[in-house]
């Protein structure tokens, strides 16, 4: 009963806060998917880090370079040994509850990340052995060993502050009413319908903050995302599809903004994970595969031509791109070659994997045609998501059609994929010299170092690795112009401070 | 009347025990693991082992169920592994919106299916008979899905005139929360006016063709009073409790025009529950829609028994 | 009537009910047009390959979502493949959806409703109450967890389709037992001597078939949708093979840049089952003794 009160009573100050809000400037937000829960520490989708960007801020934050840039951190200092680094805090920082940003704060945050059951934040920072507090406005943070990717784990939801005195008494419904630092305070969520933030009055750098109200809305087609943002019902859009860009751009009333992901689209390989790796065991196969593939053609097929073909763990843009190994074009005479080579008798039957997704299914369907050419015939299972998981972890498939939406630091999208028996390497890929290359390029702190380190393993995984990287997508936003002052960062987040709605 | 009536309530328990059993089993059938799926892009192997324990699915099926049921029986619907919620909560925050949902649609249906069978079957064998009949096989036989598609084609991305998706309360702006939800609730009420639209017809030609009409025509009433009092009255009731039947329907058939819509209701709260294996949204919702279907049929029996005197002994 | 139907093993009525009903389906004008079209609908399906212009599967890049035009008449689709081959070969998975999924029902039912009728007593009372339970479940969620749960593929979810509307045809063949049970052939049945299991197949199995076969004609109707729904998400028909459902899904996305992909998959579903609408109809009238030749 109560609750019914309460929804009446909260559909009440809705209307009143339609009318009094009349002269409030609202920026509406089409999402490709439902966030899950917003909490920092238990959050794990890509979407849930669009919401983020306007109500929690972090230490540090990326530029369009991809370089560090400080955010409620004012600085970062790393010790000779790389063992520790001491980052100083931005004074003056309160939270969405009026309790203050200090060292003590801090420290809870990442202890939380660290120790809280659920916490998915843990493996970023499981190199952290503990956070020790050095004055009211410094912390150090002590490892275990060196970690050259430590501050970039900090630009991402493992750098979310969050009030102590809100996650105390939260616990772990803390994601239903979080309450952090950033521009935007939470307001109110109703569960696959909208999330509503409004300006925060005590925000750090509340002159560079417009825009009086936030409301996400989650829009699943694209189409339809795409409709209402013509019709005027939403101001912009997140994940517009490649081939509605030309339309986009056609439309004067719409701005179109990109920026290459930071991740990668790619087959993951079953090339040493049970019974059915024995295809793929002979390396020769899996390069004849990765030949027989023509990836300008699914780009320009599948894409419009809009995104770009890749093999490496990074897109081309990326400063770890290694500019000496550039995406091969088609060569069906190799792969032929390979096969005969191999003595494997055609055609061979792959059983492949695919996630139930339009845009996926058709590249795989691109692909099954382009390989059956060289002899190969993949036989393509459409899987819905939770299946494919259990599937992959077990190895019970032989190519798999499988994305990450990438991390800052190129450790985020090869160590765990790539190393023996991580987590996230289905292809069940394992290599001695891969092994101590990733490790080793973990230890390394310039960009120069790091990068030499990556180009022998590079190298190596494209003839054989558990993954054969195919394209990197585009981040494509698209917005109306009413909407002044947008761009895109690679990460694809929504960031929404210094924006403007005319 | 009682005796039957308390029959029918004591049958109503099984039914709703084993549509627990059922929804339980189906779930754990489904592929994949509810804690990978949680883990997330991570996948870290000790938060997965962390999750199974929270939410107890390392403990044996029947203890599973126990704990479930228990839950259920004690007013407690468990809480959803994705969005941190009570189901309670998430479905007093859906309902009301599929309810909604159902309420327009079955409104639509009725108005159709009533105006068109009724003039089908007084302009019996006319060209006004087969119009009818072509409608209601049009209602029947078009896959809500695509029709979905086609209406949002038409009035959204061609036309621009009604929101191709979302949701608004009508108690915070009832126009736009009525151009919000008419397309959905005119797919979902086209398949069930074709039904009405049958069951309205040959009601009403039997009633047309029962004693008491022809003692009135006798009498030298006019036609149209004649139908208007006599006839419909008596053709109707048992329309409107097949309408109350479909209401049943409508509410787990709204599965994939909410889909379609992203309507924010129960159809779209399942469906996404079940490919992200929240368990405890999945059958929280299931045995409420569940249970609300097998009430409604109650109350449309009797219903049919209190109109139907002869069906009392 | 019942003089007719006392008992039709000894005395088969000179005309025989198959021919009776056949003769009135054949003046009901709407369900000869449903059975023509459903038969030129096989006979496509069946052909596929002498008929499709071209390969349903080939790929055209150069060709990607064009619009009807006198080569491919109803335009191509995401990967330049002629929607209208591709359509003529998904009437092979719709049709065979339809018809599998619902023999499937029909042999799980209609047995599972003989012994609930025929029996009756707690037997009756549990397979009721299951029954409920689960058509008081959401369709599409059943069949969606069946379908998962078993694997994405046509046949697949034929299975799951046919388990789901199981419940359908037990529920009908109970009460279609229990009215017939008391009938004097029945009686005289067992009177001489016959097993409840002849008695059931060979004596009441016979007498209900016709409400059986209106009812399996509609549920093919059903199960169509629901296999085009299935595909719809991914869970049926897996590609390159077409189906008219897992076209549709492909179509929406290209709902404003390229409608064709949308709108002929759809019209084909729609002219389908509302054949089998008609038929069903049709067949409704024609078996049902109280009606009369018009």
């Amino acid at each position: 009963m109560t609750s019914i009160f309460k929804a009446a009573a909260t559909a009440f100050m809705l209307t009143a806060g339609t009318m009094a809000a009349s002269a409030q400037t609202n920026l509406r937000i089409g999402l490709a998917e439902d966030p899950d829960a917003l909490d920092p520490t238990t959050a794990r989708t890509y979407v849930g880090r669009i919401v983020f960007a306007s109500i929690c801020d972090k230490l540090f934050d990326i530029d369009d370079k991809l370089n560090v840039v400080p955010q409620l951190a004012l600085s970062h200092e790393t010790a000779t040994d790389g063992k520790s680094v001491t980052i100083k805090l931005r004074p003056g920082v309160k939270f969405h509850d009026g309790e203050v940003l200090d060292a003590e704060a801090a420290k809870y945050s990442l202890d939380r990340h660290m120790t809280m059951q659920g916490s998915f934040r843990r493996p970023e920072l499981s190199i952290v052995d503990k956070v020790v507090v050095v004055d009211p406005l410094t912390i150090r943070l002590e490892m275990k060993s060196p970690f050259a990717p430590l501050i970039a784990q900090l630009t991402d939801r493992s750098g979310m502050m969050v009030s102590p005195k809100a996650a105390k008494e939260a616990g772990d419904k803390f994601g239903l009413r979080p309450v952090c630092a950033g521009p935007y305070q939470f307001v109110e969520r109703v569960q696959q319908d909208r999330i509503i933030v409004q300006k925060f009055a005590d925000y750090w750098d509340k002159d560079n903050v417009h825009i009086d109200r936030i409301t996400y809305l989650p829009v699943v087609d694209s189409t339809v995302r795409l409709a209402n943002l013509r019709a005027g019902q939403l101001d912009l859009i997140e994940r517009a599809l490649a081939t509605d860009m030309k339309d986009i751009r056609a439309n004067t009333r719409l701005k179109l903004v990109t920026a290459p992901e930071l991740g990668y689209q790619g087959m993951t390989i079953n090339v040493g994970k049970g019974e059915a790796a024995k295809v793929f065991a002979d390396k020769r196969i899996r390069m004849a595969l990765a030949a027989s593939i023509d990836r300008a053609a699914i780009n320009q097929v599948v894409f419009n031509g809009e995104f770009t073909p890749g093999n490496q763990w990074v897109g081309p843009t990326n400063p770890y791109y290694q500019q000496k190994f550039p995406a091969p074009g088609r060569d069906l005479a190799k792969a032929r070659k390979l096969i005969a080579d191999a003595g494997v008798k055609t055609p061979i039957a792959i059983d492949f994997m695919v996630p139930n997704n339009p845009e996926t299914r058709q590249v795989a369907e691109v692909i099954q045609a382009m390989a059956s050419e060289a002899g190969f015939d993949m036989k393509i299972r459409v899987t819905e998501f939770a299946t494919s998981l259990a599937e992959a972890e077990a190895g019970r498939y032989q190519a798999f059609m499988l994305a990450w939406s990438g991390r800052t630091d190129p450790d985020g999208n090869i160590f765990t994929f790539a190393k023996t028996n991580q987590p996230n390497n289905y292809g069940g890929y394992s290599d001695p010299e891969i092994d101590g290359w990733l490790d080793e390029a973990r230890t390394k702190s310039t960009l120069a170092e790091r990068k030499a380190v990556y180009e022998k393993a590079t190298a190596k995984l494209i003839d054989e690795g558990g993954v054969i990287y195919l394209y990197h997508r585009l981040n494509i936003i698209a917005h109306t112009t009413r909407l002044v002052g947008y761009s895109q960062i690679p990460d694809g987040l929504v960031r929404v401070k210094s924006l403007k709605l005319n | 009347m009682f005796t039957l009536l308390g029959r029918r309530l004591l049958q109503l328990l099984p039914t709703v025990f084993f549509v627990s059993v059922i929804i339980f089993l189906l779930q754990q059938l489904l592929p994949g693991d509810p804690a990978t799926v949680m883990a997330g892009e991570e996948n870290d192997p000790e938060v997965i082992a962390q999750i199974r324990k929270q939410y107890r699915l390392d403990q044996p099926l029947p203890m599973q169920y126990l704990y479930w049921i228990g839950g259920v029986l004690t007013g407690n619907l468990g809480e959803s592994m994705r969005l941190k919620a009570s189901v309670a909560d998430l479905v007093i925050q859906k309902f009301p919106v599929t309810l909604q949902l159902a309420f327009m649609a079955i409104i639509i249906a009725l108005a159709i299916g009533i105006t068109a069978g009724v003039i089908s079957a007084v302009k019996r064998d006319t060209g006004w008979d087969y119009a009818v009949n072509g409608l209601s096989l049009w209602g029947i036989s078009t896959p809500n899905f695509w029709l979905g598609i086609m209406m949002i084609l038409l009035f959204s991305v061609q036309l621009g005139w009604l929101p191709a998706s979302g949701y608004v309360s009508p108690f915070e702006d009832f126009w736009a929360s009525m151009r919000a939800t008419i397309m959905p609730a005119f797919v979902l009420g086209n398949s069930i006016a074709g039904i009405l639209m049958r069951h309205t017809r040959a009601s009403m030609l039997e009633a047309l063709e029962s004693d008491y009409v022809r003692t009135a025509r006798a009498k030298g009433q006019s036609e149209i009073k004649i139908i208007l009092k006599h006839v419909m009255r008596n053709a109707l009731t048992p329309v409107i409790t097949l309408g109350a039947l479909e209401f049943g329907t409508l509410l787990s058939g709204a599965v994939l025009t909410e889909q379609i819509f992203t309507i924010p209701g129960f159809g779209k709260l399942i469906v996404d529950a079940v490919f992200n294996r929240d368990y405890a949204v999945v059958q929280g919702v299931v045995l409420v829609t569940a249970t609300t279907y097998i009430l409604l049929n109650l109350l449309a029996d009797i219903g049919y028994i209190l109109v139907n005197p002869r069906l009392r002994s | 009537m019942s003089a007719v139907l006392a008992n039709p093993a000894l005395h088969p009525p000179v005309e025989s009910p198959i021919r009776r009903a056949w003769a009135k389906l054949r003046h009901r004008k709407g369900a000869m047009v449903a059975l023509v079209v459903l038969l030129l609908i096989a006979f496509f399906a069946i052909f596929a390959p002498l008929i499709a212009p071209h390969d349903p599967v080939k790929q055209g890049w150069a060709t990607v979502r064009k619009a009807p035009s006198a080569l491919y008449w109803f335009g191509t689709d995401e990967v330049g493949r002629d929607l209208f081959s591709r359509i003529i070969y998904g009437a092979r998975a719709s049709l065979s959806a339809g018809v599998i999924s619902v023999s499937i029902a029909l042999l799980l039912g209609v047995p599972v409703g003989l012994l609930a009728g025929y029996r009756g007593g707690w037997v009756d009372s549990i397979i009721s109450r299951f029954t409920d339970a689960m058509l008081a479940c959401p369709f599409l969620i059943l069949a969606i967890a069946m379908a998962a749960f078993l694997g994405p593929s046509l046949s697949n979810a034929m299975i799951a389709i046919g388990v789901t509307a199981m419940p359908i045809f037990i529920r009908l063949t109970r009460g279609q037992v229990i009215s017939v049970k008391v009938e004097d052939y029945v009686e005289a049945a067992r009177s001489v001597g016959n097993t409840p299991f002849q008695i059931a197949f060979r004596h009441i199995l016979p007498n209900i078939a016709p409400q059986l076969l209106v009812q399996a004609t509609l549920t093919i109707a059903t199960a169509i949708i629901a296999e085009a729904a299935l595909s719809f998400l991914g869970l049926g028909q897996q590609p390159p093979q077409p189906s008219w459902g897992s076209m549709l899904n492909s179509a929406q996305r290209f709902l404003s840049n390229a409608p064709w992909m949308a709108i002929f998959p759809g019209l084909a579903i729609f002219v389908t089952v509302l054949s089998f609408n008609l038929l069903g109809d049709g067949l409704r009238d024609a078996l049902d003794p109280r009606t009369s030749d018009r």
